[in-house]
């Protein structure tokens, strides 16, 4: 109800449920944004095509074709952000979506707060421009150009993979970074498997960044998928 | 009314069975002549022709008209099944398609010539298999036949017209069915021939000189009215029986002929079949092995000696005995025999001092109130001499070179000997030699070394050397002693080796029965039943045996080909052995024996043989043991399945009842819920009261995803397919996780979460570990009072990772304790709401992850529910 920019965002809907889509038509209208609904994954493309949405939400359980294949024909042309909404919750089917290039994955039921912010975040990564060089959330203070980390003002060193780590979460600070795109990104394709890396490196920074390190506050897990730094939203 | 005035009872319950057997079983007439042309074929169709006009459904399964006319013509109008072609050495034959007529099912069909060898490859060989399996099928047949092809006439009408008849038909066959005789004078016989009506001129010429000469003809059709004769005497005495009408019963009479492996004993067994059919009454064919290895001829013989009795109607009865008298005897008083036949050679001579002779004074003599017929054999000189002078077996020439052999070294050895030692000793030498091969070797060659032994001291030692004189009396009476002891002892030791021998034989044959009933008592499920019987099977029989059993269509399955699959089948279907080394589909690879217990198939066993010889008479006895065993086993295990399954039924079905129960509930309450706060929200409502309806049905769909949640999660248990994702989990992580899920649930509560500092990683499902501690803090959340503090709790010991929910509720009563983590179980006094899903739930994904759940009370009170995981060593980083 806030962060409606001047012109109103044109979400697209791709959902073969006609009372989730009236649902969402509501109270995404409700919240400021523009609705087309499609039932069918290649009614949406085309609509994604011709009406150029600024989001898309998209269901993965369609009639004509797999909620996967979708995003990756989308993927071939678009960059538009992408929010899986699915009833769908096992985490093979979340990491096939993230991995396959969707911003985020909301499982059905959801809570309309939660799905908002979510909708936020993505369009705000869709805005490159906006690229920050210093990242402030909570107690935290990330200087991407300086190389510098502080928390409440002191500075922190961290290793130079601990720093790898954080400066990829910052970059996408907000979104869910999946286990395999953490791991090809820091340790390189050959390590997607060494999951207990992140474990390790992950518990660290915590013990550096976070104030309780066992209740972490920044640097959330999502269970069974990956890890999101969190941003104000 | 006297004893004998009554009906037998055995016989009466016979007479029921047969009445029952015959219900659902085609009746067979049987167009009986004397020989070719007295006009079977044609008083068989003139019947069937009638049979049509009266409207009965007729169809021909096969006719020969050989050309004639007449009969011919009375084919017409009767539909006629294709005959089926069988290529047979390039040459093909047509024969009576038995599926089609099967398939066809007239009530009524005519099938021509019993006595018919069908082309090799066929179903059957004979032709009578048939017909059999016709009437099985209860198919009304009309046949014809000839006399001489009766199996019990078939002997005499040799001895009549000299030609031997290979074609024959059982006597059981004729025992149920209705006779017609095509009767027609000799004369009258002789004219048709000579007017070409029965063969083609120059064949009927030939046939009219030897076959079917006016003497013979006389002979042929004298039995035939016997046999007709005979029949009608044996119908009346089954009408009088039936009818309980009283008469002069007979007196139980049981016939027993001993068969040996000799020619004779067919004849034996053929006069006894005549003599039981003149009484009326049972007869067995006895057989007793001994330890004397038969050739591979006299194998052979024997076993078509006890399968002619068996087709003939005789029940077959084996023992081992070494003194054949006494096992004829033994089988005669187990079986309540009143009179044993046994054979004689014919030879002229002194017979009655051969040992033949001695055992049939014996016989007589041991035989008690047993009659004993003693039955010339009628045999050709050649049959004769054979018997006086049996040729050894072929493995037995070996023994006599090595016996020969071992005298000749043994001979010269003492001759270098001889100069010191003296004659004398030299005969004691020579006969240890014959009591050391006597432990080695038969009989035979035991005797022959006694003897050349013996010959060799007379000539080479005895005073006067290189003479067989014998210079003095105390030499003479040296050389006789040394003979009959040498010849009484090898006789002895080969004795007391044959019993020896025959023991371990029929030893081995109760410790492969044994061991098979053991083994097979051992095995419960299929898989061990089939290793038990293949093993047991292979080491009894070294043949491969394997268990085919049907599917739940009733169908037998196995990977067969169509051919051998079909001689499985009619093994199955008719509960009667097919396959190789029978009478059925003989050209199979394997042998087939249906298993079967008081009515029902269960299955089959197929063997395959390594042997290339037919089963010995012991092999059939024990295999009929194994076969009796299996079928046994076979039929428990399947009972055992069917008390299994139906156990199972009762459990799901009590619990889909439970489920059903506690669903309906769990999903019929929140949905009221949404119901009732939706429907009572207007606009004009009070804020605060509009806000508390969102919240009521806020929570309802918040219970209503839970239920769902744990049903899928119940389902997913259920059907396997929780395949937990190994990963290595920070701990903290998954508590985080668990605990931010139930925040709503434990609001009001003081949570302590205490995981030490470098706690271990745990190689887990982290989704499955994280949804168990749900399920833990929600049951902790509403079974104890509110507002009570919950723990969690991690620590490492010695061997696992331990997770522990606490709380400081009312603990767990001892009732409750060992059903916690039943599927649908609720402790007593439980709050509503719940499906007593969930910690059944927490065992399952606990489980999956190989670790396992503990549930405790705790000292202070209050529960404790301890998820345990594996400590692994850590990986590196």
């Amino acid at each position: 109800m806030s962060s409606v920019t001047a012109r109103n965002p044109v979400v697209l809907v791709i959902d073969d449920e006609v009372q989730i889509r009236r649902l969402l038509r509501i109270t995404l209208e409700a919240n400021g944004y523009k609705v087309i609904e499609t039932a069918g994954g290649k009614d949406g493309l085309v609509e994604a095509a011709t009406r150029r949405p600024d989001i898309v939400i998209l269901d993965l359980g369609l009639p004509d074709m797999e909620g996967v294949a979708v995003l990756k024909r989308l993927r071939e042309w678009s960059r538009v952000p992408v929010v899986v909404l699915s009833v769908r919750d096992r985490d093979e089917d979340k990491i096939a979506a993230l991995d396959a290039g969707a911003d985020d994955y909301v499982a059905k039921p959801f809570s309309t707060p939660e799905l908002l912010v979510r909708l936020r975040v993505a369009l705000r990564h869709a805005q490159p421009a906006q690229e920050e060089t210093v990242f402030q959330m909570g107690d935290l203070t990330v200087d991407l150009a300086g190389h510098q980390v502080a928390v409440k003002g002191c500075e922190v060193r961290l290793t130079a993979t601990e720093y790898a780590l954080l400066r990829l979460l910052v970059r996408h600070a907000g979104k869910v970074l999946t286990h395999r795109q953490i791991l090809t990104e820091i340790w390189g394709p050959n390590a997607v498997e060494q999951t207990h890396y992140l474990r390790v490196y992950m518990a660290r920074l915590r013990e550096k960044i976070e104030s309780v390190p066992s209740r972490p506050t920044l640097l959330l897990t999502e269970p069974g998928i990956g890890y999101r730094l969190v941003t104000q939203g | 009314m006297t004893q004998t005035d009554r009906p037998n009872p055995d016989e009466l319950l016979a007479d029921l069975h047969r009445e029952e057997q015959r219900q659902g079983r085609g009746t067979l007439k049987v167009f009986l002549g004397m020989c070719a042309g007295v006009g079977k074929t044609y008083a068989m169709l003139e019947a069937a022709q009638k049979a049509r006009r009266e409207g009965r459904d007729v169809v021909i399964g096969y006719v020969e008209t050989h050309g004639r006319r007449e009969t011919d013509a009375l084919t017409e109008g009767i539909e006629a099944i294709p005959r089926t072609p069988v290529v047979y050495h390039g040459v093909t034959l047509t024969e009576m398609n038995l599926d089609a007529v099967l398939a066809r099912r007239a009530p009524l069909t005519v099938v021509d010539e019993l006595a018919h060898t069908n082309a090799p490859g066929s179903r059957h060989p004979k032709r009578y298999q048939d017909v059999m399996e016709l009437l099985d099928a209860g198919i009304d047949v009309y046949t014809t036949l000839n006399v001489q092809h009766i199996e019990s006439r078939a002997d005499t009408v040799r001895e009549i017209t000299g030609a031997t008849v290979r074609e024959t038909v059982p006597d059981t066959i004729l025992a149920e069915a209705e006779i017609e005789l095509v009767d027609l004078s000799p004369e009258d016989l002789r004219q048709r021939l000579a007017e070409g009506k029965v063969y083609v001129p120059e064949r009927a010429e030939a046939a009219a000189r030897n076959f079917l000469s006016e003497g013979n003809l006389i002979a042929l059709r004298e039995m035939a009215l016997r046999l007709a004769a005979e029949r009608v005497g044996q119908d009346v005495r089954d009408f009088m029986q039936a009818g309980k009408i009283a008469g002069p019963w007979k007196t139980g009479h049981r016939l027993m002929v001993a068969v040996g492996a000799t020619p004779h004993s067919e004849q034996m067994v053929r006069w006894t079949r005549r003599l039981a059919d003149s009484l009326g009454c049972t007869w067995i064919a006895a057989h007793v092995a001994t330890s004397r290895i038969l050739s591979e001829d006299e194998q052979t013989r024997l076993t078509r000696n006890l399968s002619l009795a068996r087709t003939l109607g005789a029940e077959v009865r084996g023992t081992t005995d070494e003194d054949i008298v006494r096992g004829f005897l033994r089988i005669a008083r187990g079986q309540n025999v009143t009179q044993i036949v046994v054979g004689t050679p014919s030879v002229p001579g002194p017979w009655i001092l051969s040992g033949a002779g001695r055992k049939l004074q014996r016989l007589i003599r041991e035989a008690g109130s047993i009659d004993v017929h003693v039955v010339r054999a009628e045999g050709g000189p050649e049959a004769g001499l054979r018997r006086l002078w049996r040729l050894p077996a072929e493995a037995a020439w070996s023994q006599y070179f090595k016996a020969l052999a071992v005298v000749g070294a043994v001979t010269m050895l003492n001759e270098a000997l001889a100069s010191f030692i003296g004659a004398r000793t030299v005969a004691l030498i020579f006969l240890m030699t014959v009591v050391g091969l006597a432990m080695n070797l038969n009989r035979g060659p035991v005797y022959m070394a006694a003897t050349v032994s013996a010959l060799a001291w007379d000539y080479l030692f005895l005073p006067p050397p290189y003479t067989f004189h014998i210079g003095s009396v105390e030499d003479a009476v040296m050389f006789a002693m040394y003979f009959i002891v040498a010849m009484a002892m090898g006789h002895l030791i080969s004795r007391i080796r044959a019993k020896e021998r025959m023991d371990r034989r029929r030893e081995e044959g109760a410790t492969a029965m044994y061991l098979l009933t053991l083994e097979l008592g051992d095995a419960s499920t299929w898989e061990e039943i089939g290793r038990a019987i293949a093993s047991n099977v292979n080491r009894a029989f070294k043949a491969n045996a394997a268990l085919l059993l049907p599917d739940t269509g009733g169908n037998l399955r196995g990977e067969l080909t169509e051919k051998e699959l079909a001689a499985a089948v009619w093994a199955y279907e008719h509960a009667q052995p097919a396959g190789r080394f029978t009478d059925t589909l003989p050209m199979s690879e394997a042998m087939y024996l249906p298993l079967h217990t008081a009515g029902s198939a269960l299955g089959v066993l197929r063997l395959r043989w390594q042997q290339s010889m037919p089963p010995t008479i012991e092999q059939r006895t024990m295999l009929d043991g194994f076969q009796r065993h299996i079928s046994l086993v076979v039929d428990r295990q399947r009972l055992r399945e069917a008390k299994a399954q139906s156990q199972l039924m009762a459990e799901s079905e009590r619990l889909s009842h439970t489920l059903l129960n506690a669903v309906s509930h769990e999903l019929r309450t929140p949905i009221a819920a949404i119901k009732t706060a939706a429907s009572g929200w207007q606009p004009g409502l009070d804020p605060a009261i509009q806000n508390a309806l969102l919240a009521e049905i806020r929570e309802a769909t918040e219970r209503l995803s839970r239920l769902v949640a744990n049903l899928l999660d119940m389902a997913r248990l259920e059907s396997g397919y929780v395949k937990p994702r190994l990963d290595w989990c920070d701990v903290n992580d998954i508590v985080n996780a668990a605990l931010k899920r139930v925040g709503g649930e434990l609001a009001q509560r003081d949570v302590s979460v205490r995981v030490p500092a470098a706690f271990p990683l745990v190689r887990a499902d982290s989704r499955l570990i994280e949804q168990a501690l749900v399920d833990l803090l929600l049951n902790a959340a509403m079974h104890t009072p509110a507002g009570t503090p919950v723990e969690v709790n991690a620590v490492v010991e010695e061997q696992q990772i331990a997770i522990a929910v606490a709380d400081r509720g009312p603990g767990l009563t001892a009732e409750a304790m060992p059903r916690i983590f039943d599927k649908f179980y609720r402790a007593p006094g439980a709050a509503a709401g719940g499906t007593g899903l969930g910690l059944s739930i927490v065992k399952g994904f606990v489980e999956a992850n190989g670790g396992n759940v503990r549930v405790s009370n705790r000292p202070a009170g209050g529960a404790s529910f301890t998820i345990l995981l594996p400590k692994l060593e850590q990986p590196n980083t």
